[in-house]
């Protein structure tokens, strides 16, 4: 089973989210912000990371993954809320591989995962 | 909408675009009509309906135009597109060496997405300096094909299928919309084409993509247009057809080019060297 961390301010959306993983067949995790996701990836590193890109420390978490030595890279999906191209560039050049625009729906996340080779 | 005009409307569709349009699809259709039938003034879509039997060409094209599907998104089935990438342009590239000339017709183009792909995928394998690429894009609807050639695309179209790499390397942001590189934009010529038409103005084409449209082709139609594209694809072209879509019983000049990869055909060798078999 595939392993996804979400990493969101809003609860609700962590809980709306995980949902969706769940029905994707995925294991779901959730953390409030950078410092407890980055915890969690040291403990196990997750297949892909979702990371909000409104979160105070999103970018800094997305370039501290990119940085750490570790044995396996997770795929990076930055969520955001605006779709501005100078948002989805720093989301790039921080180590995002995709993003999605919030709100999304089963479909579009499972059609991000599929061109990421997640699914 | 009454059996009459149901029966009006499908024969306009099939004679006009050889659309097959199934009795389940009645609700669809007056849906689709709807904005056609305010356009033109009448008060409702079972006057506009009324009026098929004798309409002027530009109604009954609007008519024809407005019940197409114009569904698309960028790298749609991407397995389609890294063949091109992977085995039909190389093989091409090596094939066309000495010409050094590429044709590539996107028959079914909707608003642009198929051709704008294979203009990025020829963009990024940099042969643009030293070979003459002709991407030719057409589709029956006027309106799809003026969208396609003006290559803006909402939020939402942007996010489907497209990598980000992609989007922020050949899109510019444009309001709420998002236009696509006038690099890209200029290596496609784009058209109003019906496939029932006469295919007399294309020829040798290297690549057809044909793409979710025989689908909705009543037989008679599909077997036409196959032998059209038959006609105009280079003896060693490759047919690129949707990937739920087959030549069963409507064509045999075709064979898949690779069992892995659905949709993808090359000419049959019957078909394609009848002489060399001859002898």
């Amino acid at each position: 089973m595939k392993h996804c961390l979400v990493v969101d301010e809003s609860r609700i959306i962590r809980k709306v989210v995980c949902h969706l993983l769940e029905e994707m067949k995925f294991y779901a995790e959730e953390a409030e912000e950078s410092m407890s996701a980055l915890e969690s990836c040291r403990v196990q590193m997750p297949d892909v990371v979702l990371v909000n890109l409104g979160n105070s420390g999103g970018l800094e978490l997305m370039r501290a993954l990119r940085r750490g030595k570790t044995e396996k890279q997770p795929v990076i999906i930055a969520t955001m809320t605006e779709h501005d191209i100078g948002h989805i560039a720093a989301a790039l050049s921080a180590g995002a591989d995709e993003f999605v625009l919030k709100p999304f729906d089963l479909h579009s996340l499972q059609e991000k995962f599929v061109q990421t080779g997640l699914m | 909408m009454n059996a009459a005009d149901f029966i009006c409307l499908a024969d306009l569709l099939k004679r006009r675009a050889g659309f097959h349009l199934a009795p389940s699809k009645t609700h669809l259709a007056t849906s689709r009509l709807a904005p056609v039938a305010r356009r033109y003034g009448f008060r409702k879509t079972d006057e506009l309906l009324a009026e098929l039997r004798d309409a002027p060409e530009d109604l009954a094209r609007a008519v024809t135009d407005a019940m197409m599907i114009n569904e698309s998104s960028f790298f749609r089935d991407k397995s389609c597109f890294e063949h091109f990438r992977g085995v039909i342009l190389p093989s091409l590239l090596s094939a066309r060496a000495a010409s050094r000339r590429l044709r590539i017709w996107c028959a079914a183009a909707a608003t642009g997405q198929e051709p704008y792909s294979l203009a990025i995928i020829l963009d990024e394998a940099k042969i643009a300096k030293d070979w003459r690429i002709e991407l030719i894009a057409t589709d029956i609807s006027s309106a799809a094909i003026a969208r396609a050639a003006e290559g803006r695309y909402s939020h939402y179209e942007v996010q489907r299928g497209l990598p980000a790499q992609t989007l922020v390397r050949y899109f510019a942001q444009d309001g709420e919309h998002w236009r696509i590189s006038e690099r890209i934009r200029r290596m496609v010529s784009f058209h109003r084409f019906n496939l029932l038409d006469s295919y007399g103005w294309l020829a040798e084409m290297d690549v057809i993509f044909c793409r979710n449209a025989l689908l909705y082709f009543e037989p008679l139609a599909k077997r036409a247009c196959l032998r059209g594209l038959s006609d105009v694809l280079a003896a060693d072209g490759y047919l690129a057809l949707g990937a739920s879509e087959t030549m069963e019983g409507a064509s045999t000049a075709f064979a898949p080019d690779d069992a892995s990869v659905r949709g993808i055909y090359r000419k049959a060798r019957s078909a394609a060297w009848p002489i060399a078999l001859a002898s």
